[in-house]
């Protein structure tokens, strides 16, 4: 029996699943306001964090504040998008024991997508606007030679960015199969490379750039592009031209983040590893 | 007709971390089964024997160690997605339900999991809704539901997509006698209107005699016992106990024929009489002890689950 079923369809379980969670976390209206101004505050004090350190001293990395402001709001932008859609894969766990991950086995869908389908944080849409807001200031107070092809770049950018928060989320969802107790352990990645994606990658030591320039790919989700954008040189071993290569770090991050999700699964269902 | 489970030598091992070393633990060996279309099963056994994890090849949560397994003709793990459009399970210690949106919403949700149609879903909804009296919660949050009544949704969940195979793994853990009744009700009903076919775990003795025509007692992951249900009893030689209140105090009922007496309480107001059910029936013995003693009130407890699958267990070792 070969099954025709026309798009429509088959995003329809998505769908119903997806409308469901954003409902019921509408539904309980003086609960939400509070997480999203948690959420909101949580985002100000990344923000003020930068804001602070460029109090003592003029540049970092050989940034000024409004350089960084666009490195941090591409990253933040990026990061709580990714966080808001994917987030919840992180808390792979509590699935687990909660026999939630049993029932994805059980429905004729994929189970990574149901996994990421299964629910939504509306409240960091507080963050995305923080995010939203350094980006566009960024925007406006650095001089930038606006034309078609620093558009495209920031679209690449931003979508880019999102494909590698995302493929970081799902990794991690993948390496808690191994660590049912360990999401600290997955934290630090997760937690450690958003950090990372705000820094300005020309203060980092050599391992470091390894790490997290080209093994977990962070440098491209904000320093690189927005280097490009700016038309400055990079950093050493991250010329700013890679700015342009974001797609293929996304590209990266995905095949990473799939191999260890499977790696994961067949954990768990104990087909060898 | 091809059997819709068929299990070939079956076996997994989970490997267990004792401090330093890993310890193999065989959870299921060598389990050579095939249920035809059809059949209510009952697959019985104590905790830890073997259930869950067979359960769970069945559907593909879990990749064998060794042996096959074909669900409805398909392989578990490689064709696990179209097999979920053939099977339904019901977990009584897990829930597919959505706990804080009420319980029509989650049946809406899960016809648009099966791409049931508008019209098949308003159609399998209202049965499924009528014959396990769901009308009065069906707006109720899930995680406002009486167990009885989550029961049921779990279960109409489980069905919605009218799967040819059920699998229920304890599915009455917890309810009350009504509740536990009406269940059994609707699984009879639903297995004679659409020829479906059930696989239950459970501890429940009245779950087996009431809905399966087929018994599997497992044993540290062996297969102990595969026959009908009067056959286990004669195997191992399981009794039901007549309770019975008499009039006045009686000495002990020591001589009703076929019949071993158990205990008197008051006096012998009441006393406990065993019986095999293959040598001898409830109303013969009733007839004997009525010539002795004038009976008010009387009760026939079945054997437990536990008590026959000791039994066999006890038999193996």
């Amino acid at each position: 029996m070969v099954e025709v079923l026309d798009l429509r369809t088959r995003l329809r379980p998505y769908r119903a699943v997806l409308a469901s969670r954003v409902r019921s976390q509408r539904s309980y209206r003086a609960g939400f306001a509070l997480d999203l101004l948690s959420s909101l505050l949580i985002g100000l004090i990344e923000l003020a964090e930068i804001w602070v350190l460029f109090h003592s001293v003029v540049e970092i990395g050989g940034l000024h504040f409004t350089q960084m402001l666009l490195v941090f709001g591409l990253a933040e932008l990026c990061y709580s998008l990714a966080d808001l859609s994917v987030g919840h894969c992180d808390t792979l766990p509590s699935y687990v024991r909660a026999g939630t991950l049993d029932v994805f086995y059980l429905r004729p869908q994929p189970l990574l997508l149901q996994l990421i389908t299964s629910d939504i944080s509306l409240r960091r849409l507080a963050r995305v606007a923080v995010g939203l807001a350094a980006l566009v200031t960024g925007l406006v107070l650095n001089d930038i030679a606006w034309n078609v092809s620093a558009v495209v770049l920031l679209a690449l950018a931003v979508l880019s960015g999102y494909a590698m928060f995302a493929a970081m989320f799902v990794g991690a969802a993948g390496m808690q199969f191994f660590l049912l107790d360990g999401a600290e352990a997955t934290n630090a990645f997760v937690y450690g490379g958003r950090y990372a994606a705000t820094q300005p990658a020309s203060v980092w030591g050599r391992p470091i750039v390894v790490v997290f320039g080209f093994f977990f790919p962070m440098a491209f989700t904000a320093f690189l592009p927005a280097m490009a954008l700016l038309d400055l040189p990079g950093a050493e071993w991250m010329p700013s031209w890679l700015g342009w290569c974001a797609p293929l770090a996304a590209v990266w991050a995905w095949i990473v983040a799939l191999l260890t999700w499977r790696w994961g699964v067949r954990h768990y269902q104990g087909g060898g590893g | 007709m091809e059997p819709i489970i068929q299990m070939t030598g079956l076996g997994r091992d989970f490997h267990v971390r004792e401090r330093l070393r890993r310890r193999k633990v065989v959870a299921v060996d060598d389990l050579t089964v095939g249920v035809e279309p059809g059949e209510a099963v009952g697959y019985i056994g104590a905790n830890g024997a073997g259930k869950s994890t067979t359960i769970k090849m069945l559907t593909g949560i879990l990749v064998p160690t060794r042996g096959e397994v074909r669900t409805c003709g398909l392989h578990p793990v490689r064709e696990r997605r179209r097999l979920a459009r053939q099977v339904g399970v019901v977990f009584g210690q897990r829930s597919q339900l959505w706990w804080d949106l009420p319980v029509q919403e989650s049946f809406r949700i899960l016809a648009a999991v099966h791409a049931l149609t508008g019209e098949a879903e308003r159609a399998r909804t209202g049965e499924l809704v009528e014959q396990l009296e769901m009308a009065d919660f069906l707006t109720t949050p899930v995680r406002q539901l009486s167990l009885g009544q989550r029961m049921r949704a779990e279960v109409a969940a489980a069905l919605l997509h009218s799967p040819r195979l059920v699998i229920l793994d304890e599915p009455t853990i917890g309810l009350d006698v009504l509740s536990k009744q009406r269940l059994r009700e609707f699984l009879v009903a639903e297995r004679r209107l659409h020829g479906t076919t059930l696989l239950l775990t459970t501890h429940d003795m009245g779950d087996v005699e009431r809905l399966c025509d087929r018994v599997l007692v497992i044993d540290r992951g062996r297969l102990a016992y595969d026959g009908d249900l009067p056959g286990l009893s004669r195997t191992v030689g399981a009794e039901r106990v007549l309770v019975v209140d008499l009039s006045e105090p009686v000495p002990d009922l020591l001589d009703v024929p076929g019949t071993r007496h158990l205990a008197s309480e008051g006096h012998g107001l009441r006393q406990r009489l065993a019986f095999d059910a293959e040598a001898t029936t409830a109303a013969r013995v009733l007839a004997d002890v009525s010539r002795r003693a004038e009976v008010r009130d009387l009760a026939v407890e079945e054997p437990d689950i536990e008590d026959v699958v000791r039994r066999i267990y006890a038999a193996r070792r």
